[in-house]
């Protein structure tokens, strides 16, 4: 194999690993937004989960317990603290 | 004291946390995913955590003596599987069958959920949901198993995250007495919320 041939095949092999990178990359930022969409998705749908938003007469445990809300701050945190790192390891890695 | 659903909501909470962070390192791959230490921890030490918040749940919740030996070998078997993934996180276990700990929660769990629930299918949601969930748990089982033949498999990975998505959308699905499908047994008590 000549060594232009084999180069160019590096190039191009670099090139379609970047791209799978970038693509997973985008893919591990958007899990955390996804998972919020959900939470906001299922708040919209199911409005009565939400005690909050009608929270007279309700008890302590029944204003603690907001379901769609547990699935928005799971987003927010994995967004937050775990996607970053990862994306940039994913990055470095390519 | 909360009620029981309320429970099942706040580990739904936590098992999704788990059922992201395997999807992430089903996406990056396991290479990627190891190059900080304390990535490594997190799963394994969440799992470990909601073992120990079990005890509680097992001395509070004792309707029966079969949930206190469910929710009891539920809560051991969590601690058991989240340890030894924390010692293959540390490389301190280096045998990949330390995994085969994991199969044994989902197995246990699995069936703690299904003998725990001594109603039929159809008699509530609760009932309906803890055994599907516990049908769910063993047939996922499969997947920490084809980890510990396999570490690297993407495949099992990402099996292992989507049975926990399912099992966190079955256990936010759940209620203490509510219909399922249109029906609810007359002695299964008012139905809420």
């Amino acid at each position: 194999m000549s060594a232009e041939l084999a180069q160019g095949l590096h190039h191009e092999g670099a090139a379609t690993r970047s791209r799978s990178a970038s693509l997973r990359t985008r893919l591990v930022l958007a899990l955390g937004p996804a998972t919020v969409l959900a939470g906001v998705g299922w708040s919209l749908v199911q409005p009565w989960r939400l005690t909050i938003l009608h929270p007279y007469h309700q008890g302590f445990w029944w204003l603690v317990s907001e379901p769609p809300l547990y699935v928005v701050v799971v987003g927010i945190v994995f967004r937050l603290v775990v996607a970053p790192a990862l994306a940039a390891d994913l990055d470095r890695r390519s | 004291m909360p009620h029981a659903e309320m429970v099942h909501w706040w580990f739904g909470a936590g098992i999704l946390m788990v059922a992201l962070l395997s999807l992430s390192e089903a996406v990056v791959g396991p290479d990627v995913w190891a190059m900080r230490p304390w990535r490594r921890y997190l799963w394994p030490g969440l799992a470990f955590l909601m073992g120990v918040l079990m005890w509680p749940v097992m001395t509070f919740y004792t309707n029966s003596t079969i949930h206190m030996v469910a929710h009891g070998s539920w809560a051991q078997t969590m601690m058991l599987a989240g340890a030894s993934e924390l010692g293959l996180a540390s490389g301190k276990l280096r045998s990949q069958w330390w995994r085969l700990c994991t199969v044994l929660m989902m197995l246990v769990s699995g069936g703690a959920f299904i003998v725990h629930e001594q109603q039929h299918w159809l008699f509530s949601r609760a009932a309906f949901l803890h055994h599907a969930m516990g049908w769910t748990l063993i047939a996922g089982a499969v997947f920490p198993l084809l980890r510990a033949r396999r570490p690297q498999s993407t495949f099992a990975v990402a099996g292992f995250a989507s049975v926990l998505l399912v099992l966190t959308v079955m256990l936010f699905c759940d209620r203490d007495t509510a219909a399922v499908f249109g029906h609810i047994s007359q002695s299964a008590g008012v139905p809420h919320r």
